[in-house]
């Protein structure tokens, strides 16, 4: 492992920084990558992260900054400009043609050439050259898309290879593997690390990181926290730097927490050991009357995938769930609708507003949805749901004849609690409800669902930000690397307590 | 009158009244109206009269169009119906008897709901992609149109059958009716109950309409079973006009007019919102383009030149972004100021940002 700091760095990134209309997405961030070393970049989402590995790749134009590759200083206009440089990258959803053969897609615009244009035997030679160099045996003629995910995630790196390049980076390389072959891309990782190439790593998996990195750069809200060898930064301290701390004005908040729950009777909602292959493992949850549970983990951790099954939007293909006691079943959103479960998802954008339609048109989808089309929500029965939650949830513009795609984040967001609390479910799921919205809104929103809480409602609260789901909840489901690791009672642990289970619980990894 | 320039409606109707008024004042007979035994013929009147197939035919498009679909179909369904209203007429003993007719206009129309429950299977049950799952059908549909009529061109002399494209009820043709009461009862079937809104949430946004809980499946199955019933009653209509089933000529290449249609009336091809008000004024402009065409003598070789300049020229009036060159350039000549800048919607902004900011997190 060499990782030692006075080998001149390959790529030396200073103070870049990067604006879009509103954000400042990168400020003045330095990042360095050596030679011959695996470098993880760490951060929470928004943090950064994918608008630096852009920035590298040419893909966004730095607006302030400078970029060195071996030494020379750089301006990548294009993606293949930094290719030029010796920059490659692979990501997270395999960018290669499916329907293309292996040999075809590593040699891709680098094709041998003979009297006849296109030398095809010798593409396949050559491929299989490079694909051998990564201990990989391959028919060099099969479709690609006859090889697993992990397989392609290789021929994605083998086809950087060819283009002859100095820096790898992998962007999320492992999401869709599982621990056999994790392993083997982590072999070849290693292989190339050894020949002296420099690797840029990003992931979820705490773990991995721990596994490959030799160092660690830590990013939050746009901003570099700092630098570490691996070895001087232990897990809770890296998940600190990560989260950072954030209390504002919402610690006035009245603590929901402490509320007692009575758990004697049936509770609204039991799952056991729902799971998913390759998705999520079995995990475990229950919400009493009246009671929040929160999900705390890191992104990644496997906790949307989980509310996703409860809620019947993906499904499970394993374990149970009861409803009041009783088994339902959950193959459609619209069966736990029947069952009085409402779901927010995290991506509000693509999953939860239909921006061309107004304000109180997406107030009142769900409620219509449960009525079906010949039943249309009469006028003054809609007016006054909108009105009621215009004013409850200080919704603004307070112009419910507006487009819903005008509307700020944060009011986005609770147009969409109104139109899941108009159709009075018992269970409410709400998936980083507050996130990418300003602070007055989160307010708003914790606010309600505290108060919903104590008027009977339960709610199942996903948030990446741990105050906020020990001030809201009364009990904690942590989750890390796709699978629940215990539950917790809130009133027992205090936020360093959590991010120290989070970070370094055994209990997740024994089950690895 | 800038909330009257902001109607979604202005610049199509605009394009149709500039129209109408260029063709009037080239030869003023274009807008004449005469009144015979207490009915009004003239130029207008035979607009609205043939306007009727494809108004039918734009109205179900429409619909479609709001699922995120499209309905290649149609002129082949117009096809198989007509042949099959023309074949029992014409098997029938009394071709005028009006129980005859009106049994071969039920069966036929029976016979284009069911493709289009076909098309509709499909698309959102197998999930094949609509310009495909509506493909089979236009290329098949003929075939079994000339299968029907034993690969002639069958035609009756039928009063009753006549009556329906040439007839005229009260002061106007009855086909102007059947127009009128088909984008009535769709007005209100889809604005007075839910289906509209429903409708235009799926074809917006699928995913967040599906986890909001609605039934996206029937919603779009029966788009299309609408649209193939509206292009079998437009295939009656045509039938009756030439008093022949030609399994050729009927409803060809009317798929893409009543596209264009559709879209002249302001109802976006990626779906979501639809005006059916914009979808008539479309239809309109279209019919009345060929008919100028006739009108003004433009030689029949250079007519679809013709009409296709005219149709750039019309969607180019309607286009924002020109809108937005022929202000800037406007205030330019004045030389005054340019307008207060758009007003600038911080919520958007803020919501574009957050945007970017997303798609710098993946």
């Amino acid at each position: 492992m060499l990782a030692d700091t006075d080998v001149p760095p390959v790529v030396e990134m200073r103070g870049i920084t990067i604006r879009f209309p509103g954000v400042l997405a990168l400020d003045h961030v330095d990042f360095f990558l050596r030679p011959g070393e695996v470098h993880s970049l760490m951060g929470e989402n928004g943090a950064g992260k994918s608008t630096l590995i852009k920035a590298l790749t040419g893909v966004y134009q730095i607006d302030s900054g400078t970029i060195a590759v071996d030494g020379q200083a750089r301006r990548f206009e294009t993606t293949a400009d930094a290719q030029r440089a010796g920059i490659s990258t692979v990501y997270q959803e395999v960018n290669l043609c499916s329907n293309l053969s292996v040999g075809e897609n590593v040699m891709l615009g680098h094709e041998p050439r003979g009297r006849f244009g296109i030398d095809w035997n010798g593409v396949h030679r050559e491929a299989e050259r490079h694909l051998t160099s990564l201990g990989l045996e391959l028919d060099t003629r099969s479709m690609l898309s006859s090889h697993s995910i992990a397989i392609q995630q290789l021929v994605a790196i083998a086809r950087a290879m060819v283009l002859d390049c100095s820096v790898l980076i992998l962007d999320e390389p492992t999401s869709s593997l599982d621990r056999g072959e994790v392993e083997q891309l982590f072999s070849v990782i290693r292989d190339l690390r050894d020949k002296g190439v420099a690797i840029l790593f990003v992931s979820h998996f705490l773990e991995q990181v721990y596994e490959i990195s030799d160092r660690i750069t830590v990013l939050r809200n746009g901003q570099l926290v700092g630098e570490h060898l691996i070895d001087d930064l232990p897990r809770d301290a890296l998940v600190t730097e990560m989260i950072g701390r954030e209390l504002g004005d919402l610690a006035a908040l009245s603590k929901n927490a402490d509320r007692e729950i009575d758990r004697t009777g049936t509770p609204v909602l039991r799952a056991s050991g729902v799971s998913r292959r390759g998705v999520l493992q079995a995990s475990d949850i229950d919400v009493y009357d009246g009671e929040v549970v929160g999900i705390a983990g890191l992104l990644g951790s496997g906790r949307t995938e989980l509310v996703r099954m409860l809620y019947g939007a993906d499904r499970a293909d394993a374990g149970t769930i009861e409803v009041d006691g009783r088994e339902a079943r959950m193959h459609a959103p619209r069966h736990a609708i029947g069952h009085k479960i409402a779901f927010s998802s995290e991506n509000r954008r693509e999953e939860g507003v239909v921006a061309d339609l107004t304000v109180a048109e997406n107030m009142i989808l769900g409620l219509q949805a449960q009525r079906g089309w010949l039943k249309p929500v009469p006028k003054a029965e809609r007016d006054a749901i909108v009105a009621e939650y215009m004013d409850a949830l200080g919704v603004r513009p307070a112009d419910p004849t507006l487009p819903v795609g005008n509307l700020s984040g944060g009011n986005q967001q609770k147009v969409l609690l109104a139109r899941w609390l108009a159709t009075a479910p018992e269970l409410l799921i709400l998936d980083e409800p507050t996130r990418g919205i300003d602070v007055g809104a989160k307010a708003d929103i914790q606010r309600k669902v505290a108060e919903l809480s104590e008027q009977g409602l339960s709610v199942i609260f996903i948030s990446s930000e741990l105050e906020e789901v020990l001030r809201i909840a009364q009990r904690v489901v942590v989750m890390r690397d796709r699978g629940q690791i215990g539950t917790l009672d809130s009133s027992d642990v205090d936020i360093d307590a959590l991010i120290d289970y989070i970070a370094n619980s055994e209990e997740g990894s024994v089950t690895r | 009158m800038k909330a009257l320039t902001k109607h979604r409606l202005f610049w199509p109707a605009t394009a149709l009244i500039t129209l109408l008024v260029v063709n009037t004042v080239a030869n003023p007979n274009f807008a004449k109206v005469t009144v015979q035994d207490g009915q009004l013929y003239g130029n207008p009147i035979n607009i609205l009269r043939e306007s009727a197939p494809l108004m039918l035919v734009a109205l179900g498009m429409t619909i479609v169009i709001a699922t995120r679909g499209i309905d290649l179909s149609v002129g082949a369904v117009m096809a198989v119906s007509g042949a099959v209203a023309l074949t029992i007429i014409d098997r029938a003993d009394d071709s005028n008897r009006v129980t005859v007719v009106a049994i071969a206009i039920v069966v036929a129309v029976l016979v284009a709901l069911v493709l289009g429950v076909w098309n509709g299977f499909l698309v959102s049950v197998l999930g094949i992609q609509p310009i495909i799952a509506t493909l089979v059908l236009m290329l098949a549909g003929r075939g079994a149109a000339l299968l029907i009529t034993d690969g002639f061109i069958t035609t009756v002399n039928s009063d009753p059958l006549s009556y329906i494209a040439s007839g005229y009820l009260l002061i106007l043709p009855f086909a102007f009716f059947v127009w009128v009461a088909a984008v009535v009862i769709v007005g209100l079937v889809e604005r007075r109950t839910a289906l509209g809104m429903l409708t235009e949430a799926v074809g917006i946004n699928p995913e967040a309409s599906r986890l909001a809980g609605v039934r996206s499946r029937g919603i779009v199955w029966s788009a299309y079973v609408l649209s193939g019933t509206l292009a079998g009653i437009a295939g009656v209509i045509y039938a009756s006009n030439i008093k022949a089933a030609d399994a050729n000529a009927a409803g060809y290449l009317i798929e893409l007019y009543a596209i264009l249609a559709v879209v002249l009336g302001g109802t976006s091809l990626m779906g979501g919102k639809f005006s059916i008000a914009g979808t008539v004024i479309g239809v309109l402009t279209v019919q009345a383009l060929d008919s100028a065409i006739l009108f003004l003598g433009v030689p029949p070789a250079q007519s679809p030149v013709f009409f296709a300049a005219v149709v750039i020229l019309v969607v180019l009036l309607q286009s924002p972004r020109v809108h937005r060159w022929g202000r800037s350039l406007g205030s330019s000549v004045r030389r005054t100021p340019q307008e207060a800048p758009p007003e600038v919607d911080d919520d958007r902004d803020a919501d574009r940002a957050e945007n970017v900011q997303k798609e710098a997190v993946r």
